[in-house]
């Protein structure tokens, strides 16, 4: 039958027997007034948010000659910033779309929320190339549309406009599917305001709902649709960190110019990504109490991709290292020598530690089923794969082929500023997103639920059925 | 126009299969089921067809591919042409991730604005519903009245797998 499953599989949903028991968990906190902690949490990221604007207003008035950057070192920060928030956001597609396809059911009570995250961490790594072009309005040149600046088209052959079209195109995909999915979830809030009396909150999540009913014909065809979306999906995202790689391994920077980058990247990139799951699931399922959902077993198993990502990242490095010395040239020996033990050697050391070693600890069980140590982790995680991109970036360019254009880099207030200041806004958009949007996806969920049990209330929620 | 619809409360997706394989056997025509989630392996009760959506998708993607190829062949062979070092002025492997990308782009979203359409789903669409509780945990299965012989044969079947509720609504 559709949804019976072996009494031994293991569970993904426990403690859980009726489906309409889903549907108030998961909307509790919407339904709810939002409580004195959720107002301090997202006062404090807004206000982080507005200390960020504030400085990004100062950017764009006086220009990029605020931050550190000097012609030797003229990326890091912003650049840093870029890759990395593009890099968080790969989790998210991974497990809405890679395990859709491999049919890892666990993925079904996280998918949401790390779609959730995948978007607004996007939006955070998009501003930074706006932001360092200086003059943001400009940003339009970016397109290739026909123009009267003498027809002055893009330069399709620099990764830098691959990038544009990568990142345009995974942000309003992944939005989309975002939307997709959470379509019958507004229909199941809709109906639930609405047995409830609140005709507003009703009206509204209606018509978010786009007038979704649950048909059997529309059910069929929204199942192909998700799946053909994932299959889509899944090369975009390998394509999206690849091409973002190529911004650097197609220059002829030595610590740039490798191969292996676009493989190492997209590792990189998930394993930063899972690294922010731990760390927002592990909230987000204490606060809302979705520990009947957002299992132990599904943190086992984000744990244990980040062991592997994380020792793939490890593999990485050491294969960057073998190449530098194997290659025999003189430069690229120089600048690997100059990352470990060089004025920035402190950076790569801490990338080493937090991205290869920290990770490791997840082999034990006791560690990985520990939530205080997995968070704790996670944040390693998380400093240690900013850190890589700081590494990558700013120990390559800092000395260049020309010792006497060698220069040194600190970041200002303001590019530390405008760091944090996305930060605000990443968490400011998730605190309102778990308030106010089903962080579980409710009708997911509900399929792993085996033989349900009668809901006690059956009777008392029929009311004359409302055209919502 | 106002259909009369027969309908059968279930709180069990395996009663509905159950009572969709008897009202098939009985011959009776469902008119639609409504059901919280997708209930896996109930197409051929509702003679429910593969959907095209993918062939549509495909042509999109195809579409986006043909936009990407020409968009930049264009450019670079015919408008602005450009000698770099002697290099080719079109270099089509340089092609490939914008094109790629424009594939992905079209596909997907074409895809998707396809769905809605074909399903007749808009931003504040008023929902028509057989029952409140469908969206929650209720399996709703609807037969049109004007289109069957012997109501109270499905009024049997319905009660004998397990139907909660059975009722008639007008919408």
């Amino acid at each position: 039958m559709s949804h019976a499953e072996s009494p031994i599989r293991q569970k993904w949903v426990v403690n859980t027997d009726q489906y309409g028991q889903i549907t108030a968990d998961v909307t509790r906190p919407i339904e709810s007034k939002p409580n004195l902690l959720w107002l301090a949490a997202t006062g404090f990221s807004a206000t982080v948010l507005g200390v960020g604007t504030a400085l990004i207003v100062w950017t764009i008035y006086e220009g990029i000659g605020v931050w550190g950057l000097n012609p030797t070192v003229g990326w890091a920060f912003d650049i840093t910033n870029f890759v990395f928030w593009v890099g968080i956001g790969h989790a998210g597609t991974l497990i809405s779309a890679v395990l859709l396809l491999f049919r890892q059911k666990w993925r079904n009570s996280i998918n949401r929320a790390s779609e959730a995250m995948t978007i607004f961490a996007v939006m955070c790594a998009g501003l930074f190339p706006l932001l360092h072009m200086g003059r943001p309005w400009l940003g339009l040149w970016f397109l290739p549309l026909p123009n009267t600046r003498g027809s002055l088209w893009v330069n399709f052959n620099s990764p830098l406009l691959w990038d544009v079209f990568a990142i345009s195109t995974y942000l309003t995909v992944s939005l989309v599917f975002w939307y997709l999915g959470m379509i019958p979830d507004f229909a199941t809030i809709r109906d639930r305001m609405a047995q409830k009396g609140r005709k507003i909150a009703s009206m509204i999540y209606g018509g978010m709902a786009f007038g979704w009913e649950g048909s059997s014909r529309n059910w069929s065809r929204f199942e192909v649709v998700s799946l053909i979306l994932s299959g889509l999906a899944t090369p975009l995202v390998l394509s999206v960190h690849s091409i973002v790689s190529m911004d650097f391994a197609t220059s002829v920077i030595p610590g740039w110019h490798t191969t292996i980058f676009p493989p190492y990247f997209v590792a990189g990139a998930i394993f930063s990504g899972f690294g922010m799951v731990q760390t927002l699931m592990i909230v987000t399922r204490k606060v809302y109490k979705l520990e009947n959902y957002i299992t132990m077993d599904h943190m086992e198993s984000i744990a244990k991709i980040v062991i592997a990502t994380g020792s793939l990242v490890g593999l990485a490095y050491m294969t960057e290292f073998f190449t530098a010395w194997y290659s025999g040239s003189l430069w690229e020996r120089y600048i690997f020598i100059n990352r470990m033990f060089g004025p920035f050697g402190w950076s790569y050391w801490i990338m080493f530690s937090c991205n290869v070693i920290t990770p490791q600890l997840f082999w034990f069980k006791k560690i990985r089923t520990n939530m205080v140590l997995t968070f704790i982790i996670s944040i390693f995680v998380n400093v240690g794969m900013w850190f890589e991109r700081f590494v990558i970036i700013v120990t390559s360019l800092h000395r260049d082929f020309l010792p006497s254009s060698w220069a040194s880099y600190a970041p200002t207030y303001v590019e530390v500023g405008i760091l944090l200041g996305t930060f605000g806004l990443f968490m400011t958009c998730f605190f309102l997103f778990s308030k106010y949007l089903p962080v579980v996806n409710m009708f997911e969920v509900k399929t792993l639920v085996n033989h349900p049990k009668k809901p006690a209330n059956l009777e008392e929620r029929a009311e004359e059925p409302v055209t919502a | 126009m106002k259909k009369n619809f027969l309908l059968g409360k279930y709180w069990d997706p395996d009663a509905t299969l159950d009572a969709l394989k008897r009202l098939q056997d009985s011959g009776v025509l469902v008119y639609d089921v409504f059901s919280p989630f997708p209930i896996h392996g109930i197409e051929p009760y509702l003679n429910i067809k593969r959907t095209r959506l993918t062939v549509a998708a495909f042509i999109y993607g195809c579409l986006g591919a043909l936009t990407g190829i020409l968009l930049i062949a264009l450019v670079f062979g015919v408008i602005w042409p450009m000698n770099i070092g002697g290099k080719p002025t079109v270099p089509w492997p340089d092609f490939v991730p914008i094109t790629f990308e424009l594939t992905v782009l079209f596909a997907a979203h074409g895809m998707v604005i396809t769905f809605l359409i074909v399903g007749r789903y808009w931003p504040g669409k008023k929902a028509v519903l057989m029952d409140i509780r469908q969206t929650d945990d209720v399996f709703v299965v609807a037969i049109d009245k004007n289109k069957v012989e012997d109501e109270a044969e499905i009024r049997k079947v319905f009660s004998e797998t397990g139907a909660f509720e059975i009722t008639e609504k007008e919408v």
